[in-house]
Formats: structure tokens, sequence, C-alpha cells
């Protein structure tokens, strides 16, 4: 990781008596997606905002493009951009409008804001709505809206605080869609998600976050590994057959849905083994497949709670 | 809304009230200073409640994680809110011209209104980013400038307030909004202006300054946060 261009070291902040980050340290590197993720509550904002030199944290440091996001903060805000998790734009303007003040206010000159508001339009399919309010926009529309006005400067590093929360399906995966097309243009994405699949779909890392500490740090692959094989799962079509595989059968037990997972290596041997087994207590009508660890389990695993307030989407 | 409603006012006092108002002049004579205040006030109250959505949607967090001056967001809103100031109040002299207006004012006296109007807009602007910055969100942004647009009412700017009940003409007389019309009647009508020049400034003069101090200690606190 010789090339971190976002370095947090040892990061605390708390408000009152309140802890919200408790220690983190984690690098970023350049041009990759890194996800933050955790519940809603687990500091991920927080973190966001000393990153994006709005706040400062109490101890540690934070560092983008070798700049301290405190004492060099100008330098950083020239290489980041951060799209918050409300879409930050003027509803009284038009989008066209809402490019242009954000060009102009970046000290970009005229012909330079002209040509970038034509093209980032055009890019986020927003040509036709250019010249109407950004307040009859639809929800989807306001969001690619902002992530235009994010891009406008060339951003190095872009922060996307809960970029899909709120989105209907269709809007989410046209923002992922959008969000993997940035990371290939080399950009930096700083992504913070409460959606497990969400971080599994982009991110190149993840660090999960609990309780304003990084419980677990790795690609989505090396997460994964922490739960172990891929698993067979065996669908019981009636109550009988369940009650009698799980007694023959070591594996967890799903009883609402009549489910046995077993851990395989998934070879003929182990499988056949298994089958035999099952066609010798003549138990017949069982459906099978195979399933991969998800996000889900590895949350499950490592913070040892419920997924209550964590939604798997969809 | 900003054009119109000052507009509005003035006919509304001028035709409905102005009748049955006695204050020994022409009642558009009389009642210009104070339609202009009450439309200054409108206008700047705009500003509490554009400071507060700001805040809360998220525009705010995005300009200050930009290469930009921080202050320049609130200076940004209190010139905004001048120039809406100026264009009502425009309009204000305009209309009362069109239904009978007769200012006497030459030129010193005109850059005197000039400027006593910029110093009472920029001190109440400020005061209205305060509020913004204050509350949590718009509809109590929207209700706490409520008092402030109330105080022309209990003034000398519609009515005499010798008309007034006792301790109301008491608290008439000794607040902001009194001294300062008077001085833009005397200006623009040449009635005596006395000490009411000199308390306007002390009074706008010293809102201004606390006002953008309390604005700066505010922004600086919600910044950290």
């Amino acid at each position: 990781m010789n090339d971190a261009i976002i370095s947090v070291k040892d990061i605390k902040k708390r408000y009152g008596e309140h802890i919200v980050l408790d220690g983190l340290s984690f690098n970023v590197e350049r041009g990759s997606i890194f996800a933050l993720l955790g519940e809603n509550g687990a500091g991920k904002t927080t973190m966001v905002r000393i990153l994006a030199t709005l706040i400062k944290a109490d101890s540690g440091s934070t560092k983008i493009g070798g700049y301290d996001t405190e004492s060099a903060a100008l330098s950083v805000k020239k290489l980041i951009s951060l799209t918050g998790q409300y879409a930050a734009v003027d509803g009284l303007l038009t989008g066209e409008e809402n490019l242009q003040m954000i060009g102009r206010l970046n000290h970009l000159d005229n012909r330079t804001v002209k040509k970038r508001t034509t093209e980032l339009l055009e890019q986020f399919d927003l040509s036709g709505a250019a010249k109407k309010r950004v307040a009859t926009y639809s929800g989807g529309m306001r969001r690619r809206l902002d992530i235009a006005i994010s891009l406008f400067a060339n951003p190095e590093v872009i922060f996307l605080d809960e970029p899909t929360t709120g989105l209907d399906p269709r809007s989410r995966k046209n923002m992922w869609d959008l969000i993997r097309k940035l990371a290939n243009r080399g950009v930096t994405i700083f992504l913070t998600t409460q959606y497990l699949e969400e971080a599994d779909q982009l991110a190149d890392k993840i660090a999960v976050m609990n309780n304003g500490k990084i419980i677990e740090t790795g690609t989505s692959e090396q997460l994964k590994s922490i739960i172990g094989k891929e698993k067979l799962e065996l669908t019981f079509h009636d109550q009988a057959s369940f009650d009698e595989a799980s007694k023959i059968i070591a594996g967890q037990l799903n009883e609402r849905e009549r489910i046995i997972s077993v851990e395989t290596e998934g070879s003929m041997e182990n499988l056949r083994l298994l089958l035999n087994i099952l066609h010798e207590n003549q138990i017949e009508s069982v459906a099978m497949h195979f399933r991969k660890p998800t996000l889900d389990d590895v949350f499950l695993e490592i913070t040892g709670k419920s997924t209550k307030g964590v939604s798997t989407n969809d | 809304m900003a054009i119109g409603l000052p507009v509005a006012i003035m006919l509304m006092f001028v035709a409905v009230f102005g009748g049955a108002i006695q204050t020994g002049t022409d009642y558009v004579n009389y009642v210009v200073p104070g339609v202009i205040i009450t439309c200054a006030g409108f206008g700047s109250s705009i500003i509490a409640v554009s400071v507060t959505q700001d805040m809360v949607g998220g525009l705010f967090e995005r300009l200050r994680s930009m290469p930009l001056l921080p202050s320049s967001l609130m200076i940004g809103h209190v010139i905004g809110g001048f120039i809406r100031n100026a264009i009502a109040t425009t309009v204000v002299i305009l209309v009362a011209l069109l239904i009978g207006f007769q200012p006497e004012a030459g030129v010193v006296e005109w850059l005197g209104v000039l400027g006593i109007l910029s110093l009472f807009m920029l001190s109440l602007n400020w005061l209205f980013v305060v509020f913004g910055l204050l509350v949590k969100n718009v509809e109590t942004a929207n209700a706490i400038t409520f008092p402030m647009l109330f105080l022309p009412y209990v003034s000398s700017a519609f009515v005499p307030t010798e008309t007034m009940p006792s301790w109301l003409h008491t608290f008439a007389e000794n607040q902001p909004m009194t001294p300062l019309i008077e001085t833009l009647r005397g200006l623009l009508l040449g009635t005596p202006i006395g000490t009411n020049l000199w308390l306007s400034i002390a009074w706008f003069g010293g809102l201004l300054i606390i006002s953008f101090v309390v604005a700066t200690i505010l922004f600086k606190k919600r910044k950290t946060e």
C-alpha cells in the first residue's frame, strides 16, 4: 500500500460523553473504490466530514494526497468533492444554473464553465431537463445532478455519503453503474453505505464499522472467507423429510423455510456421500443449490448481532 | 413575491386605511418610509429561511468542502438580500410617486436616505443570518422572523404614536423603528429630524456589529459540530 491517497491514523472524535469515533486507522489506495460499511449511527458520516475538512478530529491524523486535512485544508479541498446524504442542489435554479454556479465558485473561466456544464449534462443524461427548475426533478435526477456537480472541478477523490439511500431499485442500479464508470477513470471513490450488497458490488476494499471502530477490513472475498466455505442448501418440500433429515445430516437448520445448510468443499465425493445418505433414508423431496457466503453472513459473524437496522437491499 | 408584496402593502395602506388616519399631511407622504422598512423586513426575513435551508439541505457542507472562504456563504446571503431589498425599495418609491407621493428631498437628502436605509438593511440581514444559523429547521426559521416583522406596526410607521394607549406609546417612542422612520420622513419630507438620525445610527450600527459578531461565532461553532 505505497500509493495511499487517503491515510487515516488513530482518529478519535467525541461529542460530549458520546464517543463517535474510537481510534480509526485505514488507508485508501489511489484509484480504488473504498467502502465504509456500517449501520446508522456507526460514525460513517462523521469520518467523511473529518476527511472533507468540515470538522476536526479530537486526535489522530488524516491525510489526503499527502496534505493534512487540518493544517493544509485548502490544498485538500482542491483535491476532493463531497456528495452528502441529501442532494445539495438549489431547487430554485435550473440544472444548468446549478452546474454553472459551482463552476464559477471553483474560479473557472466562463468558457470552461460552459463547456463542462454541457459535457456533464450530457454525460448524466440531463440535457433534456437542463433548463428546468431542479425542484421539478425526480429523486434519481437530483442525485445525478448532485454527482455531476461534484465532478465539475475534476476532483481526485470523491466522497459519496450513502449515495443510494432513498433511491428506488432501478435508480440504485444506475447509480452503481455510474460509480463504476467514475472509478474506471481513475478517480478514487470513498463510499459509505449501510447496504452490504452495495459494498459487495462496488468496493475494492471494505471496512466494516461498528460503534466507532473498524472491526474488519479487506476485500469482499477476504471478508467472506472469514465466514468460511461455500454452503450447500437443501430445501425440503415437506416437514416430515426435513425432520428426518435434520437427524442424520449435520448443518445449520432453518426451521421456518425447511432448509439445512451444509458446509462442503463442493467435491463429487462429498456430494455423492450426502445424496447417498438421503437416498438410503428415503428422503427424496429435496431441492438443492450452492450458496456463497454473503456480506450479510460476514456482518453477523463479526458483529455478533442481528442485522436489525442493516438491510441486505433486495 | 419580493416585488408584489411591497406594492400590495403600499396600496392597501394608502387606499384602505389612508382615508381614516389623520396625520396632518397626505397619507401617502406619511406612509412611504413605513412601507419601505416593512418590505425590507420581509425581504430580509427570507434570508433566515434560506440560511437554514442551506444548512439542513447539505449545500453548506458542499460549499465548505470547496476551496472557498467559509464566510463567503454568509456574505452571499447578506448581499443577495440587500439586492432584493434595493429592488423592493425602488418599486415602493416608484409606485408611491405614481399615486401622489411628493418628496421634497434634494440630492443630499436622497443620499442620506440611501445611507441610513443601507445601514438598516445590512444590520437586519445579518440579524436574520443569525436566526438562520440558530434554528435547526425551516419551519422554526419562518416562525422566528415574525416578531421582527411586527415591529414597524407598533412604531410611528403607519399611525402617529400619540394615538396609541400610553403604555404602547412609550414602547413605540423608544423602539428603534420610530427614530428610523422619523429620520426617513425628515429626509424625504423636510419634517424635523432632531436626534433621530443619531439614534438610528446607534441602534442599527449597534445591531449590525452585534449581529455580525454573533453570526461569525455561530458559524464557527456549527463548523466544528
